[in-house]
């Protein structure tokens, strides 16, 4: 298993820093990697996260369930930046502000998403969304000027080898079936290298198979990456989620391991109505 | 080859041979043979050919913002324009003491309007160098002023085609005002020579034709290498996922700004060409009709195929030329007509329908 994520990355980076806290560098030292604390967004009035308050641990693999509107997916537009909250604060770290900056700079410092819908770019091949994705100079000249080395192609190839795409590699992605499109945009997720991965419903459309591999790789990241998932499915939850958090009307309803859960009065109210 | 995709592609080394041929067989002949010979092609053919490979230029450049950024940009024809009349007050500049006037510095409506002295933006364009970058500088810079406004602030879709729209039409009302300094209504025309080379004179033509021609190729070359980049993916992946892009660290603005200004130097060259061949420069080019006319060139070629942008532009405008010579009247009936039909029946243009028989041929 472990062997299965150094493939993925080779050199795991330590996620804990040094000792020195730097402004706008990611420090972790104090446990949590995200902060987010009383955050509020309405829409016309509609409270979609209401004095919300979380935090993840660095290199935990945390999944969030709750009920339809309950705020799953307008937390992840608030950390990645699509979403302003009205009040609250969300650090990166100890000292990264996120409501500082913009999508294009959350994605670099390390904060990555795969979206309920899968989004790749049908346009063009597996290949080339992978390599769009790959952890690189962003800037237009340097992407103008971009050459791939060998080294860069090598982990394409392994990553399209753990998606289980090989033989589509040249394909359009268009053509790929649901599950293959979920697969692929992991990839590209894994292609960015990310510190934080937000993951919203990986497995809808997907085989059982897919499903199981799915839940080997979320599980084989842990510890080296923090992650993220919102996911529907409680089987799927159970046999990945050490934590989990559900939410309820923008707020957080409770925390704890599936079993502490599934037996909170609360939360078989929220779930089963009355 | 290799790097710019073409070896595979037969429409595309079709269209590039035929380009050569056509800049280099017809200058050629006409240079070396008299005007009796068969192998003599008339001054008209030639100035009119001329003509077709600055519109190709031009659509190429709109097929790049719209065909692979998915930017509709309806305000081509402005960068267009201004490219034409950096060329054009150069042009002006070499008349000198030839002019009605016979002021030495002045160019006759501004003697007309009682000017005294040259406006400062006049200056420097005596220098022909000097007008060649302001062909590009100039373009590029409303390009990018306008693209950075735009972009930053997300305008998008319809309301940028619009705002575009709105661009090139308040031009044509500023260029049409005397106080301007740019000849107002009549614009700029009556242009003596060229390096020294008399404009109207057969060989000049054929030069120019073959210049034209050139630079289209080389343009679409350097278009096909862009396309092949990591940037001409991203700019790919805008067209069909902007957000998405931006999740992935890429400052989609800036992408757009860069293809919308790059694009608008190439018009720029486009319509730098343009002017010498057929003579003049006025506001009409500022029309929002001609920018609209562009789309209607690509989308009926091919959009997101550099070459279909060629086909488009060269084959409408030779429809156009036929056309009005027989029944002006419906020319643009013609025009909208096929516009229509093309976007029905062939949302990829002339190119896919091209495609499709090519592949067919195969299996």
């Amino acid at each position: 298993m472990n062997t299965f994520a150094e493939n993925l990355f080779g050199e795991v980076p330590k996620v804990s820093s040094g000792s020195l806290v730097v402004e706008g560098e990611l420090d972790t030292r104090h446990g949590p990697i995200l902060y987010l604390e009383d955050v509020s967004v309405s829409f016309d009035g509609f409270k979609a996260l209401n004095h919300m308050s979380l935090y993840i641990d660095a290199g935990e693999l945390r999944c969030m369930i709750g009920p339809n509107g309950a705020g799953k997916t307008t937390l992840m537009d608030v950390i990645t930046g699509k979403t302003r909250p009205d009040t609250g604060t969300v650090f990166f770290g100890q000292t990264i502000d996120l409501l500082q900056m913009d999508e294009p700079a959350i994605a670099q410092a390390g904060i990555c998403r795969k979206f309920q819908k899968p989004s790749v770019f049908d346009a063009l091949t597996v290949f080339e969304n992978l390599e769009l994705a790959l952890k690189a100079d962003k800037r237009t000249w340097q992407t103008l000027f971009y050459r791939l080395n060998g080294e860069q192609r090598d982990r394409i190839d392994q990553i399209i080898e753990t998606i289980g795409l090989t033989a589509c590699n040249h394909q359009r992605a268009g053509i790929l079936s649901h599950g293959q499109k979920q697969w692929l945009e992991i990839g590209m997720l894994l292609m960015q290298e990310p510190k934080v991965m937000l993951v919203d419903e990986p497995i809808a459309g997907m085989t059982h198979q897919e499903i199981e591999r799915t839940a080997e790789l979320l599980l084989s990241l842990q510890g080296q990456r923090s992650i993220v998932v919102v996911e529907h499915d409680m089987e799927f939850v159970r046999s990945i989620a050490s934590k989990v958090t559900v939410l309820h009307e923008g707020s957080v309803l409770t925390e704890g391991t599936m079993d502490e859960v599934q037996n909170d009065p609360r939360v078989i109210q929220v779930y089963l109505g009355g | 080859m290799k790097l710019i995709g073409l070896g595979t592609d037969k429409i595309g080394t079709t269209v590039l041979i035929v380009l050569a041929a056509v800049s280099f067989i017809i200058p050629v002949c006409n240079l070396a043979t008299p005007a009796d010979s068969p192998l003599h092609f008339s001054a008209y053919t030639v100035s009119v050919l001329g003509k077709y490979l600055t519109f190709a230029l031009l659509g190429l450049s709109l097929d790049l913002v719209w065909g692979y950024c998915g930017i509709l940009a309806l305000g081509q024809g402005a960068f267009f324009a201004l490219g034409g009349y950096a060329m054009g007050m150069y042009l002006m500049r070499q008349i000198g003491t030839r002019g009605v006037y016979g002021d030495p510095l002045l160019p006759d409506f501004m003697v007309f309007l009682n000017w005294k002295e040259l406006p400062w933006y006049w200056l420097g364009f005596d220098n022909f160098w000097f007008a060649l970058v302001m062909v590009v500088l100039v373009p590029g810079l409303l390009a990018f002023v306008f693209g950075w406004l735009a972009f930053r602030s997300r305008v998008t879709g319809v309301y940028l085609s619009i705002i575009t729209q709105a661009l090139t039409y308040a031009l044509l009302l500023a260029f049409f005002r005397n106080e301007m300094g740019f000849g107002g209504n009549n614009g700029l025309t009556d242009f003596k020579e060229l390096l020294g080379f008399n404009i109207q004179s057969e060989a000049l033509r054929s030069v120019l034709l073959m210049i034209s021609g050139v630079t289209l190729i080389a343009v679409f070359i350097l278009c096909r290498w862009l396309v092949n980049t990591k940037l001409g993916r991203v700019v790919t992946a805008i067209r069909d996922q902007e957000s998405r892009v931006r999740f992935l660290g890429y400052r989609v603005e800036m992408f757009k700004l860069w293809i919308f200004v790059f694009s608008a130097m190439i018009a720029g060259i486009a319509g730098a060409l343009y002017v010498p061949q057929v003579g003049i420069i006025n506001p009409s080019e500022f029309s929002p009709l001609n920018s609209l006319e562009i789309v209607i060139w690509v989308a009926i070629g091919g959009r997101g195929t550099l070459y279909g942008a060629i086909i488009g532009a060269v084959l409408v405008n030779y429809s156009k030329t036929v056309l009005t010579g027989l029944m002006p009247e419906i020319w643009l009936f013609t025009l909208g007509a096929v516009f229509v039909l093309v976007t029905v029946f062939l949302p990829d243009g002339l190119v896919g329908l091209m495609r499709r028989r090519l592949q067919e041929s195969h299996s």
